[in-house]
């Protein structure tokens, strides 16, 4: 009966509306491949829509630059990336356990002050971040951008509304009655319940800490320290114009295409997780 | 005591935990595991947010900078920081960073709305939304550094962009974008545009898909066509996540950073028409000008309070009136 009233014009028009948008989403990246697989002298001539022969060129150039050492920034940001993801999540998940399943007098307190902080904008505390951090010794190490990532408000409420809707608190008592202790029930049993919520917030905050330029800019300094964002931030300099471009196409790859390629693999996933931790009435 | 185990069942899972708790005849309180497993997060808040925020706040009120080598200060000079502050360009920096926004919010949102009410219509069949639905949000993990570090070698005056369209014929000679107001400013809400519509419509989606079918077939009986059902009932009635999503974008418009910042090198070419907010931050605390920076971030974070208010406020308001007349159409029905 629907099949019947189908009006073909809007049809016609919602799929040239996507496809126009996904070629836009898809184009850039489509020049940025391109582009990466071209020698700076064919990239001088002009524009082209097929790829070059000089991918491997490239690649070599740029791994072997010593002024950019791009290997130490994969490997810098692979180190916080991952440390950020397994700390975060496992903080959080723990401070929404404490405040999901226990009874204390602050516990409303507690909630509500992690959502009044939830939409402060970091930025705001990030001179007297800056101070704490040269004060500590910790200026120009990677420590500033992993521990802190232990009060993250915005995971701890994915958290919090995923526990409320997969963990029985018969469950933990059940435990309780066979002896189990409270650490343990959250190693053993809480945290493998939460599984699909912590595998979702943990390529999340892996993607925002591999993305993160503001923080990392303000507190590396030491270029074999430095992160993939800032290493992409040197390139704009203001000998811009003696770069070889097909070096730049390659490193802007290098920093987008291994997140492309996980995102492709898990993005079923990933985009149901966007929505997980939604506002919920 | 006798009575217990019959009044739990009635009782909220919290209270139930007491109950039982008696039941074991010593009392055991875990009420310090609470603590014990917040701890770790409001420590790290704490020293982390807090004092910062604190100390932010305190040298809002010091003149204290260096220069070369020198340090002055901290001296104490009242609110000198913020006279001087005012007197600078905060103004138009403000109106950069809200501009640069709006004109990134504005089709964002619009799309957003349009592919969502598309792509949850059951009547409008769409062939491969799997896949447009993984390319619209993929802009969305791209590194934004990266991304607009691509823009600016793209839309340079000897990119590829500049070069397809002379060769296409559209240009006759380069275009400079990154020279013109306009020309940058719409660059960076591009880009803005491009990396949020997709997070957007699938949250959308999600509202959308949250109503009642119940509601749509109801309309569809009344006689609804299409227009009137998203403007009459899709609309209000996912109105709490439309003020959700405006809340996440003005506060992420506030802190935009890196797109500008990497696009014009950090200066906010041409002639500071693209410096925002946080990048004019960026500034004094890369030339460690502490007092003025504490000034610029009490301002912000001051702003970030009024937003939140206003778009509350508007939430609750708007939101009871959506549910009000939602509430009278399933009434009617």
């Amino acid at each position: 009966m629907r099949e019947a009233k189908k009006s073909p014009v809007r049809q016609i028009v919602a799929h040239a509306v996507l496809l126009i948008l996904s070629f836009f989403c898809l184009f850039f990246f489509y020049i940025l491949i391109v582009n990466a697989t071209r020698s700076h002298v064919d990239l001088q001539k002009g524009f082209s829509v097929l790829p070059g022969n000089a991918l491997f060129d490239n690649l070599n150039s740029v791994l072997s630059d010593g002024t950019l050492p791009v290997i130490n920034g994969i490997v810098n940001s692979l180190v916080v990336s991952t440390l950020c993801a397994v700390i975060c999540t496992y903080f959080s998940s723990m401070t929404a356990y404490g405040i999901y399943a226990y009874d204390f007098k602050l516990k409303k307190a507690a909630f509500t002050f992690i959502m009044a902080i939830l939409v402060m904008p970091t930025q705001v505390t990030a001179m007297g971040f800056l101070r704490l951090i040269t004060g500590m010794g910790l200026y120009d190490t990677i420590w500033p951008l992993v521990i802190p990532s232990i009060a993250s408000p915005a995971v701890f409420y994915f958290m919090h509304s995923y526990l409320r809707s997969a963990l029985p608190i018969s469950l933990v008592e059940a435990a309780r009655i066979d002896g189990c202790g409270e650490f343990r029930i959250f190693n053993r049993i809480v945290f493998p319940i939460m599984k699909p919520a912590i595998a979702v917030q943990a390529i999340f905050t892996f993607v925002g800490s591999w993305n993160n330029y503001f923080v990392p800019a303000l507190i590396l300094q030491t270029k074999k320290r430095m992160t993939l964002p800032i290493l992409i931030a040197t390139l704009r300099g203001a000998d811009y114009m003696n770069f070889d471009m097909g070096k730049v196409y390659m490193l802007i790859a290098i920093a987008i295409v291994p997140i492309v390629i996980v995102y492709l693999l898990l993005s079923r996933f990933i985009i149901e997780g966007v929505t997980l931790g939604g506002v919920k009435e | 005591m006798e009575n217990a185990p019959l009044r739990t069942e009635e009782m909220p899972t919290e209270t139930r935990k007491e109950v039982s708790v008696m039941n074991t005849r010593k009392k055991i309180d875990y009420s310090k595991w609470g603590y014990i497993f917040i701890a770790p997060f409001f420590i790290c808040f704490f020293i982390f947010s807090l004092i910062p925020l604190v100390d932010t706040i305190r040298y809002s009120f010091f003149q204290y900078y260096t220069t070369g080598l020198k340090e002055v200060g901290p001296n104490f000079t009242g609110i000198s920081n913020y006279v001087e502050l005012f007197a600078s360009d905060l103004g138009k920096y403000t109106w950069n960073t809200f501009i640069m926004w709006i004109i990134g919010f504005v089709p964002q949102i619009i799309i957003a709305l349009i592919l969502a009410a598309w792509f949850t219509d059951c009547r409008l069949k769409i062939h491969g939304k799997g896949f447009f639905k993984v390319v619209i949000y993929l802009p969305n993990l791209i590194m934004a550094s990266a991304f607009s570090m691509l823009f600016f070698t793209l839309f340079s005056e000897v990119g590829p962009i500049n070069s397809m369209m002379m060769q296409l014929g559209f240009f006759e000679k380069p275009f400079k974008f990154l020279a013109s107001v306009g020309g940058s400013r719409s660059l960076v809400a591009i880009m803005n545009f491009l990396m949020w519509f997709g997070n957007t419509t699938i949250m959308l989606m999600a509202a959308i898909m949250g109503i009642s079918p119940d509601i749509f077939e109801a309309a569809e009986i009344d006689g609804c066509n299409n227009t009137q059902r998203f403007f009459k009932i899709t609309l209000p009635l996912i109105k709490p996540i439309l003020a959700y999503s405006l809340i996440t974008s003005l506060i992420g418009g506030l802190q935009m950073f890196d797109v500008p910042q990497i696009l014009t090198g950090g200066k906010g070419t041409p002639d500071r028409t693209t410096m925002t907010l946080i990048m004019f931050l960026n500034q004094h605390l890369k030339a460690r000008n502490y007092g003025m920076a504490g000034a610029l971030s009490v301002y912000l974070f001051i702003v970030s309070g009024i937003l939140c208010a206003i778009v509350y406020r508007m939430m609750n308001n708007e939101s009871d009136y959506g549910e009000k007349k939602s509430k009278k159409k399933g009434e009617r029905s």
